[in-house]
């Protein structure tokens, strides 16, 4: 499955939602889509990853470098995502220390810094 | 002993093609579901590491990658020509990820923390990183 990426405002919050495989190949969409909503002033995104089918490290890059970028403007960038596989992998690169991660959208709209 | 070979050039739309080859083996050999998923996204993270080493040191060479099945188990092996270094720790994880280029060390680390039965063997040719899972006994 490709990825596939929409976007929705929830208050301050754009809650971006991510399907498919993130991977050396299709990062780059969710790089570009993640710049162009920075660059339009939304600095407070949800990244709900639930439907996300794989991730690889170069999708960890994109969502450090989105997270770099909302920080630039004191931003926020929270992620949503039980899967223990992909949680596995934020663990193991010790992510889970940089980005909060929830169980829900409307647990990570609700979260304040 | 069968076995499945590719060889890939180091484009990124071809790491696809290498987990979908990996899984039908993977499912034809008889690996339970569970360690299938594991081998796609390991496979994965090692073809993803392998092509953007590729792409940076060895653009006109092949990734190769083995899937061979023996009494010892699944033997799956990705085999670069990129420079290796030990497996990242996760002291500044941000640091790993300068501008969005990856450490490649991250994959290591990663594939390390993936499967339970991990080898990365560095040449002077490059990086193999092996990754093996046992097989259920088949029915007589």
């Amino acid at each position: 499955m490709d990825l596939s990426l929409q976007d929705r405002t929830e208050g301050d919050r754009t809650v971006v939602v991510v399907g498919g495989e993130i991977d050396v190949y299709t990062a780059p969409k969710l790089r570009e889509k993640l710049i162009d909503l920075v660059s339009a002033g939304s600095y407070h995104l949800v990244v709900d990853m639930e439907a996300v089918e794989f991730l690889d490290s170069t999708g960890l890059g994109v969502l450090v470098g989105g997270l770099k970028r909302v920080r630039a403007h004191e931003g926020s960038l929270r992620l949503v995502c039980t899967q223990e596989r992909i949680l596995k992998i934020f663990r193991i690169t010790g992510l889970t220390k940089v980005f909060p991660i929830h169980a829900s959208v409307d647990e990570a709209v609700a979260a304040t810094d | 002993m069968p076995t499945v070979e590719l060889q890939l050039s180091p484009q990124p739309h071809h790491v696809r093609t290498a987990r979908l080859v990996g899984v039908a083996a993977a499912r034809r050999a008889g690996l339970p579901d569970d360690l299938v998923d594991e081998l796609r996204w390991a496979l994965g993270e090692a073809c993803s590491r392998a092509v953007a080493l590729h792409a940076a040191h060895a653009p006109d060479q092949p990734v190769r990658i083995l899937v061979r099945e023996d009494t010892a188990g699944l033997t799956v092996e990705v085999v670069d020509a990129g420079p290796a270094g030990p497996p990242a720790d996760d002291a500044d994880p941000v640091s790993f990820f300068e501008d969005e280029q990856v450490d490649p060390r991250v994959s290591l680390a990663v594939l390390d923390g993936l499967v339970d039965d991990v080898e990365i063997i560095a040449t002077q040719a490059g990086t193999t990183v092996r990754l093996r899972w046992p097989l259920p006994p088949r029915p007589v």
